[in-house]
């Protein structure tokens, strides 16, 4: 799949002026509220007609300005998922599911209900009605009902923004097993940087309505420069682990990454396992020798690549370990102080804690 | 009492109830037309076309009979026209007065299903259009079921305002036993008669007794809307 779009348009005193290309299974759009990601997947669905430019999904132009083409939202074929479900109130969970099928051609309709109702596990719901649904469960029909419409692309805004973490856990799964399937590209609209960890394979920013970067998650949640734009308090770097064993004593497991390995709360998977997990620069510091008498466990050898100081007090030090990019976030002082350079050779302590939560979501087949 | 009723009594009662549920369905098509226009669309007259859907609201009542009288009588334009080549004749028939009651009731059809569009959520209309529903499938599939509610008290309106109708009725089409004698120009007559207060009565609790039924029919209605919405 191929999504190609270059878009500009006014909407009061707002400019959206966006452009990328993304080839990747799930494209996450991440920016802060206001940053125009609504606005971008409207535009890509065929609710909102930009003032300029072209949308292309697989070589299809579904929207040129300068030709005059703009494809109706009921003939583009791309799904939507919105943030609030959006389920039809008077029409019981099966024949919400089954709403897009009655306009699929017989030819085209390839989603099987039952595969679909089984994969987001909402067999058990069929006969209810909408109102009578948790937050999780509408959020699940609505994707069921998207993916039964047969759709070329199927475009997600925000769609855990409105539950708690326990739904939001609850959910994380299904899409996951979406994405992996590989059948519907996928585009995510999100502002929470676990989400794009966990679930992106393709990552396009977005600030006060245009583009500021675009690419693979792993290089761009790895680059340092990026990290204002994540949020100082959640930005770091990610790696690519694998469960090397796991301790019962001390209810503890090893992974093990390209420089050592890293002890962390038990997670509850079979040795073997690859993972991505998350280190926040904030939970990173440094050490010019090798530390002793430390509580912490994990301790990486490396050697700075980039020094980031910004205008602030705080610099981002991106540190190479064995290939993986670790970032640090510490004071300029600091950095002025141990003289911090490209090049010299450091350890990197990170604080156990970092790992615990869903930061350590399974990385995309 | 109701054994009490004279045949002509009863023929103002049947009149009266063919004339409103006549009213209520020849309106209930166009009604529905003419609020989605003005709900939805934006063309060229509308402000014109809301103006005049309200008129019947504000006019004396004998003004619209009588303007119904101009256009619609034997010698009116359009009248003449219906009679002389689809021998329709509505002035001084029951049909007539169905007109005049479909007309009179007409701006408060056309609210209540306006109310209701008003209150539909646009981004369920939009949802359908992402799942490949055209915008007339749309209209069929979702809109059309979550109005249903609004149509409901619209017609429940527009005939209990056809039951109670009165000045532009008796002055299109008259007050003719067994034609165009309605329940309210049945008491009316009535009230012009010495001795005749207990004929008045009897109709006027015949009235009562249809009104209150229409309502019940109405809310019972809409209780099983709202229980389909809600419930399971």
């Amino acid at each position: 799949m191929s999504l190609v779009v270059d878009i500009r348009h006014q909407q009061g005193a707002f400019t959206l002026q966006a452009r990328f290309e993304s080839h990747g299974h799930l494209t996450a759009l991440f920016g802060r509220s206001g940053a125009g990601k609504t606005t971008l997947v409207n535009a890509i669905s065929g609710l909102l007609a930009p003032r300029e430019g072209r949308i292309v999904v697989d070589g299809q132009v579904l929207f040129d300005a300068d030709e005059g083409i703009a494809v109706p939202p009921h003939r583009r074929r791309i799904g939507y998922v919105f943030q609030e479900g959006r389920l039809f109130p008077h029409l019981s969970v099966r024949q919400n599911l089954l709403f897009g099928r009655w306009f699929t051609p017989r030819e085209r309709r390839a989603a099987s209900f039952d595969d679909v109702v089984a994969m987001l596990g909402i067999d058990h719901l069929t006969e209810r009605r909408p109102a009578t649904l948790s937050g999780g469960e509408k959020q699940r029909v609505a994707i069921g009902r998207a993916l039964l419409a047969d759709p070329q692309l199927l475009l997600m805004d925000e769609p855990l923004a409105s539950l708690d973490d326990e739904r939001k856990a609850e959910i994380y799964p299904y899409i996951e097993r979406l994405r992996d399937a590989g059948r519907v590209p996928i585009v995510y609209v999100t502002h929470s940087v676990a989400e794009i960890a966990r679930l992106s394979t393709s990552i396009v920013l977005l600030s006060e309505g245009r583009v500021t970067a675009a690419g693979p998650s792993a290089e761009l949640l790895r680059d340092a420069k990026l990290f204002p734009q994540f949020g100082a308090a959640e930005a770091g770097a990610v790696v690519d682990a694998r469960v090397a064993s796991q301790d019962d004593r001390y209810d503890l497991t090893l992974l093990e990454v390209r420089a050592g390995t890293l002890t962390v709360p038990r997670l509850a998977r079979v040795i073997g396992a690859a993972l991505r997990i998350r280190v926040r620069a904030r939970d990173v510091i440094l050490s010019i020798r090798p530390p002793t008498g430390l509580s912490a466990l994990n301790v990486l050898p490396g050697r700075i690549i980039a020094v980031d100081t910004g205008t602030g007090p705080s610099a981002d030090v991106t540190v190479d370990c064995a290939g993986d990019r670790i970032v640090a976030r510490l004071t300029r002082k600091s950095v002025h102080e141990m003289a911090l350079r490209p090049g010299l050779a450091v350890h990197a302590i990170i604080k156990g804690i970092a790992f615990e939560g869903d930061a350590a979501g399974a990385p995309p087949a | 009492m109701i054994q009490g009723l004279s045949a002509e009594e009863w023929a103002a009662v049947g009149i009266s109830l063919k004339v409103a549920v006549t009213a209520m369905l020849v309106s209930l098509l166009p009604g529905l037309v003419i609020a989605v226009a003005l709900e939805r669309g934006r063309f060229w007259g509308r402000q014109a076309l809301d103006i005049l859907v309200h008129l019947p609201l504000v006019l004396p009542p004998v003004v619209v009979g009588y303007l119904l009288l101009l256009g619609f009588g034997r010698k009116g334009p359009i009248g003449a026209f219906l009679a002389d080549h689809l021998g329709i004749v509505l002035s001084f028939r029951w049909t007539g007065a169905a007109l005049a009651c479909a007309i009179m009731g007409f701006p408060l059809l056309v609210r209540a299903i306006r109310l209701s569009l008003d209150s539909v959520d646009r981004k369920l209309e939009d949802a359908a259009g992402t799942l490949g529903a055209n915008p007339a499938w749309v209209f069929v599939c979702v809109t059309l079921p979550l109005i249903l509610p609004g149509i409901f008290a619209g017609m429940v309106l527009s005939f209990a305002k056809a039951m109670g109708e009165f000045g532009a009725t008796i002055t299109f089409v008259s007050n003719i036993p067994g034609e165009t004698q309605t329940l309210p120009s049945a008491i009316y007559t009535f009230t012009q008669i010495p001795g005749g207060e207990s004929g008045a009565l009897r109709l006027t609790l015949i009235s009562l007794l249809i009104s209150v039924s229409a309502l019940a029919v109405s809310e019972w209605m809409a209780r099983r809307v709202r229980q389909r919405l809600s419930a399971r």
